[in-house]
């Protein structure tokens, strides 16, 4: 099939950008790395672009494409022919550009290497049975997380790090849970306390681009909820982040709805909150601050204060309460009219197989 | 059409004119609303990250009473709770086992049990496709007559795609549909479907209003009369944080921002009663008085 793309092109020596078009012959079977293997063999071989495995597993390939952060070696080029479309091929972003495909990777290993990825077991000799043994159910919790590659195209497109570059960023963090969460670990307190820094777990802004970009299914924000619900549970709650939450938690047991009002002094504090007079005087002249007495109470308040009252005497608190719901989510998928379906199998990687009979 | 009507926090409090101008819109679109009185807050991202086994409940039980009702829809008008409330209406419809659980906490409680009966689904989703669009194309006789209006999305009716699935979350389309059938112009802009850093205003101004002003200074150089989106949120930090931005930048946008209903609503005819524009921080004034021009 004919296959062409354009290719944001950067050189590094003259700094100039240019976006060239390419047409090659290209098997049907081609995905987007193996066009642009061709493209360097055959028509231009200065082109630079990561690589590796071709197999969705090293995590090189990471580039955009239309804008979207992907895998080259996951993206099927026949739809795309078929559609006559002339997809543009870029750099990712969130990270500075080399040459051509290729970025720096030097900001993401350094907050990869922030989290202390490695396991802190707490022992130094194997026990003398041979091996410590763990359950699936144990380990589940950081199924997701484990499934990590590191190819940065959830870094690629966070918001939140394009207006702070210093965030640790979607794929530490889900690094950081993937450790937070192993119950072999014996440092998670001192790894919540590391991960609540000013540039760590509340920094997020939940635009939700890193789990709808991730191509191994490891939703790193759902991590960093886990992170969040753990941190709380440990009475981790310093940070405003934890603060804003916590009152939200106390204005649906209180009065069922928001107190929008003292959000802001429950979360920033009294002296900080004074601060903003000004700023709320101007809101509150359009109606923007509603008067917090009497209270707006929901109807049967009392059932939302019991609900929390009982499901935190039922063990599915911090990451678990998280971790029960994976199972149903897992087994969404999409229709050609859009929306879900609920007939995927009962079996979810990561958990145990039924066991054949016989 | 009945469908369960749910507020959410914020339509009830600083954005009062979100509820006045759906509740007054309903009626036209053919939505018969019925408002429900005995539920809370989803939690917003916060009780979702904070305790999530909670946010599971406080979900389930909003969504076992719209199920009382009998309605086949709850209806949201924010996108947050639309992610919170589609999130864990998937996880109780696809797991027997913790549906079981979390309707016998419910019923423990005094709440009504919940069989999965309902489908969450936002006044845009209902307005930009079927019945509700056609209707939209009868009662939009007014017009924006030639607006120029840019569309914002944020966030969270579009992401993550597998629990929303509407629309390719990266080349949405259903404000545009229902701009165009409104009379107005829709302006294209990269960062619609862009953060509008709310969650993390109170937390992390300076980074929120790293975020926010990609939307606005955006869509005003793309010639933008005036902003819209379906996210109370959303309009709040654009909104009211625009003065705060404004001071930052040493530069005056004054970009006025119209809530969903709010821009059909004007295209409808609705009264300044239900519209409530006064409510506004960045007049919406000015713009209106060049539409009602010859």
């Amino acid at each position: 099939m004919d296959v062409a793309l354009k290719i944001w092109r950067y050189n590094p020596q003259s700094g100039e950008r240019e976006l060239k078009r390419y047409e090659v012959d290209a098997p049907e079977w081609a995905c987007l790395l193996d066009v642009l293997d061709i493209i360097k063999d055959r028509v231009d071989g200065t082109l630079a672009y990561r690589k590796s495995c071709r197999m969705m597993i090293c995590g090189s390939c990471g580039m955009r494409m239309d804008g979207r952060a992907i895998l080259a070696c996951k993206e099927r080029m026949k739809p795309i022919v078929e559609a006559g479309h002339v997809p543009v091929i870029s750099a990712m972003g969130n990270m500075p550009i080399l040459k051509d495909l290729v970025v720096d990777m030097n900001p993401f290993w350094s907050k990869i290497r922030a989290m202390k990825p490695w396991l802190e077991p707490g022992y130094e000799e194997y026990p003398e049975g041979g091996e410590y043994r763990h359950s699936q159910e144990q380990m589940n919790p950081i199924h997701k997380e484990a499934l990590c590659i590191m190819c940065g195209c959830c870094v690629s497109e966070c918001n939140s790090m394009e207006a702070d570059p210093e965030f640790l960023g979607p794929a530490a963090l889900a690094k950081g849970f993937r450790f937070v969460g192993d119950p072999r670990d014996t440092e998670k307190i001192e790894r919540l306390e590391l991960y609540n820094s000013e540039h760590g777990i509340w920094d997020c802004t939940r635009c939700y681009f890193c789990n709808e970009r991730c191509p191994k299914g490891v939703d790193p924000r759902d991590a960093i909820a886990k992170l969040g619900a753990e941190s709380v549970k440990e009475g981790i709650d310093r940070d405003l982040g934890a603060k804003h939450a916590k009152w939200f938690v106390r204005s649906a047991m209180t009065t069922g709805w928001l107190r929008e009002t003292e959000l802001v002094p429950k979360t920033q504090g009294l002296v900080e909150a004074m601060k903003q007079t000004k700023f709320a005087i101007s809101l509150a002249r359009r109606g923007k601050v509603p008067i917090p007495f009497p209270p707006h109470v929901a109807k049967n308040v009392r059932e939302a204060r019991a609900l929390r009252d009982l499901v935190r005497t039922q063990g599915r608190d911090g990451a678990l309460g998280h971790v029960q719901g994976e199972r149903a989510l897992a087994r969404i998928e999409h229709t050609e009219e859009g929306g879900a379906q609920r007939d995927a199998p009962a079996v979810t990687p990561g958990e145990k197989p039924p066991v054949a009979e016989g | 059409m009945k469908v369960a009507y749910y507020t959410g926090c914020l339509a009830t409090l600083s954005a009062k004119e979100l509820d006045s101008s759906t509740k007054a819109l309903a009626p036209r679109l053919g939505l018969e609303l019925e408002e429900l009185e005995a539920v809370t807050c989803c939690g917003a991202g916060d009780i979702h990250e904070a305790e999530p086994d909670y946010y599971l409940h406080l979900n389930a039980r909003i969504l076992a009473y719209a199920e009382a009702t009998e309605a086949d829809t709850l209806m949201t008008i924010c996108n947050v709770c639309t992610l919170n409330l589609r999130q864990a209406n998937f996880m109780l419809q696809n797991d027997d086992v913790l549906r079981e659980r979390v309707s016998d906490n419910l019923e423990t409680v005094g709440a009504p049990r919940y069989s999965g009966g309902v489908e969450v689904k936002h006044l845009l989703w209902l307005v930009a496709a079927g019945d509700g669009y056609e209707k939209l194309k009868e009662v939009a006789h007014k017009g924006l007559k030639g607006l120029k209006v840019a569309p914002f999305y944020g966030c969270q009716i579009l992401r993550p795609s597998k629990l929303m699935g509407f629309e390719d979350p990266d080349r949405p389309w259903s404000l545009e549909a229902i701009i165009e059938a409104c009379g107005g112009e829709a302006i294209d802009y990269p960062a619609k479907i862009k953060c509008c850093g709310f969650p993390i205003i109170q937390a992390r101004e300076e980074t929120a209003l790293g975020e926010l002003i990609q939307p606005i200074e955006q869509s005003i150089e793309a010639g933008a009369d005036v902003m819209v989106t379906p996210c109370p949120l959303c309009h709040l930090s654009l909104d009211a944080w625009q003065q705060k931005l404004e001071a930052q930048e040493g530069k005056t946008y004054q970009m006025p921002i119209l809530h969903l209903s709010q821009l059909i609503g004007v295209a409808a005819g609705l009264e300044e009663s239900e519209l409530k524009f006064k409510r506004h921080v960045v007049p919406v004034g000015p713009v209106l008085e060049r539409l009602e021009a010859p």
